[in-house]
């Protein structure tokens, strides 16, 4: 596929440079349409992934991400959708495989899919409330209430915290001094236990 | 004793709705032996019918995602045995590709050829698996300890080959952890003598097998279209009749220079699903065998990769250039230019995919990995309903999924 009949077809579509294959940032209003046209249109007729993205410091924070598969001239194409106010429109519709793909995206990072069948957690249970792919969201994990109340009940107590001290060991690399591995999560330590 | 009513088959379907019962919700799993794992199936049955179908996953949910962005990427190859835990050499290779694609890295043609070698070895042995919980789920014992046989040789030779018979994490970005040892590729090649002896008695056991056809034939079949709309990849793709392979289409690792066939299926049920893993088993062994013949020779790692592969230990020892370098990776990781990259491999359950964010330095900024097991059932509500119970164990093997690569 040429890049040219996308964006001449989607004037809002924007082509972004990438190694590996044609890659568009697709606004919101437009995923549908460009998903559907690319599908019925260009023969991209398998999902291959779709996940979501946290860049902190951009605005809007979130994004999601798509990559479609043509699988007659096995060509892929990838489609970064920032996600305005933390949603985008569901392609459930389109490509029913997408359900799973943009409940775990929404499990890990909170962002809504609008017309989405089932907006379900899939990964997390039902009543846990953080998201833990987001950036602020550490190594280590945050303790949260077992989810069976009754058994908490009997028990007296919660999860116990897994004696990780920050998580694995690793090196942000830059000044020697400072490139000493060491656990990038540092809320938790010896010196100050969690909580 | 009088009867008073004879009660005909007529009378009942004209009673159908006053006869009614309610239906029954079912908890299937997670600790359950059909469902391979800790996979819990919640069903709604009316009878022995499946009425509805809510897959419950994430029992095995370790954040490997997370994980990822916090540590070096060797670091991260262990995690990548703990995907597919059945075939740990496969996601071992795909993910080094996929973090070599970035850092534009090209190999050397023998570390490429020790690397389909590897993924076509894992290959068989999650296909001989695959094949053995399958039949035995279907109520065939015999299959399962043939196939188990041949696993513990391919195991033995994982041993020799990397030091550890399960989690492998042979690969590194740039090569692989060492050479050939001295010897193997002759036992490989007595392997590949056993294992297709295997595979015709596998065979003979259960291609006409009438218990087995009973179970399988007809049984949740997929088009091509449903296939397609829910993303399947790999033989459960191809049973459904789409000839599409990675290997073949878009050939990685050099595979475009082994021959093989593509195994295709015609009506995508169970059976056509055993059918085609039954052939790829086959097929994985040609592709074996030519890679012994010719398996080049020269370094299993990309020497000119300073900042991404470590230096031959000999030369950390006794060079200062050398042991700067090996204490630059080992600290800081493998240097991988910033940009992004989505690659997939044809692995053993289908196409196994890292998306690999990268802002620079030695620790990916996001890196997705995209299981085919997660996309093989998210079609089971699809297909589950309007089966019997019973066949749920047939569906479940047929589809050859693993729990650790769904929930990751």
């Amino acid at each position: 596929m040429e890049s040219t009949v996308l964006t001449q077809r989607f004037p809002a579509l924007k082509l972004l440079t990438s190694t590996d294959m044609a890659t568009f940032e697709v606004p919101t209003t437009d995923l549908l349409a460009v998903v559907q046209f690319l599908r019925d249109q260009e023969g991209f007729d398998l999902l291959a992934d779709l996940c979501g993205i946290d860049w902190p410091e951009r605005q809007p924070r979130f994004g999601v991400v798509i990559h479609l598969l043509n699988t007659q001239k096995a060509q892929y194409v990838r489609l970064h959708v920032p996600a305005v106010n933390d949603s985008v429109p569901s392609i459930a519709a389109l490509h029913p495989g997408a359900n799973w793909h943009e409940r775990e995206a929404y499990d890990m990072f909170g962002i809504q899919f609008a017309g989405h069948p089932d907006p379900r957690r899939i990964l997390m249970w039902d009543s846990y409330p953080y998201h833990p792919l987001r950036k602020e969201f550490p190594l280590a994990g945050i303790e949260v209430p077992l989810p069976a109340a009754d058994v908490a009940e009997v028990t007296g107590q919660g999860v116990e915290p897994a004696p990780m001290m920050g998580g694995p060991f690793v090196s942000d690399g830059g000044k020697m001094s400072e490139g000493e591995p060491s656990g990038r999560d540092q809320s938790w330590t010896e010196k100050h236990p969690k909580r | 004793m009088k009867i008073t009513k004879e009660i005909s088959l007529g009378d009942v379907a004209a009673r159908a709705e006053e006869l009614r019962g309610e239906n029954m919700t079912l908890n299937m799993g997670p600790s359950h032996p059909a469902t391979h794992g800790v996979l819990r199936l919640s069903l709604e049955l009316d009878g022995d019918k499946v009425v509805k179908c809510d897959p419950v996953i994430g029992y095995l949910h370790r954040g490997d995602e997370k994980i990822a962005e916090n540590m070096t990427y060797n670091q991260f190859v262990p995690y990548t045995d703990r995907l597919d835990y059945l075939a740990p050499l496969a996601n071992n290779v795909a993910y080094a590709i996929a973090v070599e694609k970035l850092a534009n890295l090209k190999l050397p043609a023998r570390a490429e050829a020790i690397r389909v070698l590897c993924c076509e070895m894992a290959r068989v042995s999650s296909h001989l698996l695959g094949l053995g919980v399958y039949a035995m789920d279907t109520g065939a014992w015999t299959v399962f300890m043939y196939t188990f046989n041949e696993r513990e040789k391919l195991y033995s030779l994982f041993e020799e080959l990397t030091g550890a018979r399960f989690t492998t994490s042979y690969t590194r970005i740039g090569g692989v952890t060492r050479d050939l040892p001295e010897g193997w590729l002759a036992k490989v090649s007595a392997f590949c003598d056993g294992v297709e002896r295997t595979i015709d008695e596998v065979d003979k056991l259960l291609t006409r097998n009438g218990i087995f056809l009973e179970r399988t034939e007809g049984i949740a079949p997929i088009s091509k279209e449903l296939a397609l709309a829910y993303g399947l990849t790999g033989p459960n793709l191809r049973a459904s009749g789409v000839p599409f392979d990675l290997r073949k289409d878009k050939p990685y690792s050099g595979y475009e220079q082994y021959e093989f066939d593509v195994p295709v299926g015609t009506k995508g049920d169970c059976f056509d699903r055993y059918l085609v893993r039954m052939e790829e088993l086959r097929q994985s062994v040609r592709i074996i065998r030519q890679v012994v013949k010719t398996m080049p020779g020269g370094l299993w790692y990309a020497d000119d990769a300073k900042k991404i592969f470590l230096p031959p230990k000999a030369k950390v020892l006794t060079k200062m250039e050398e042991l700067i370098q090996n204490f630059m990776l080992v600290t800081e990781g493998p240097q991988i230019p910033a940009g992004e990259v989505y690659f997939e491999a044809e692995n053993p359950k289908g196409a196994l995919g890292f998306y690999v964010v990268s802002n620079g330095g030695g620790v990916p900024y996001r890196l997705r990995i995209r299981g085919p097991s997660f996309v093989s059932l998210s079609i089971l509500p699809a297909i589950v309903p309007g089966n019997f119970l019973t066949d749920i164990a047939s569906i479940l093997g047929s589809l050859d999924f693993v729990m650790g690569e769904c929930d990751r």
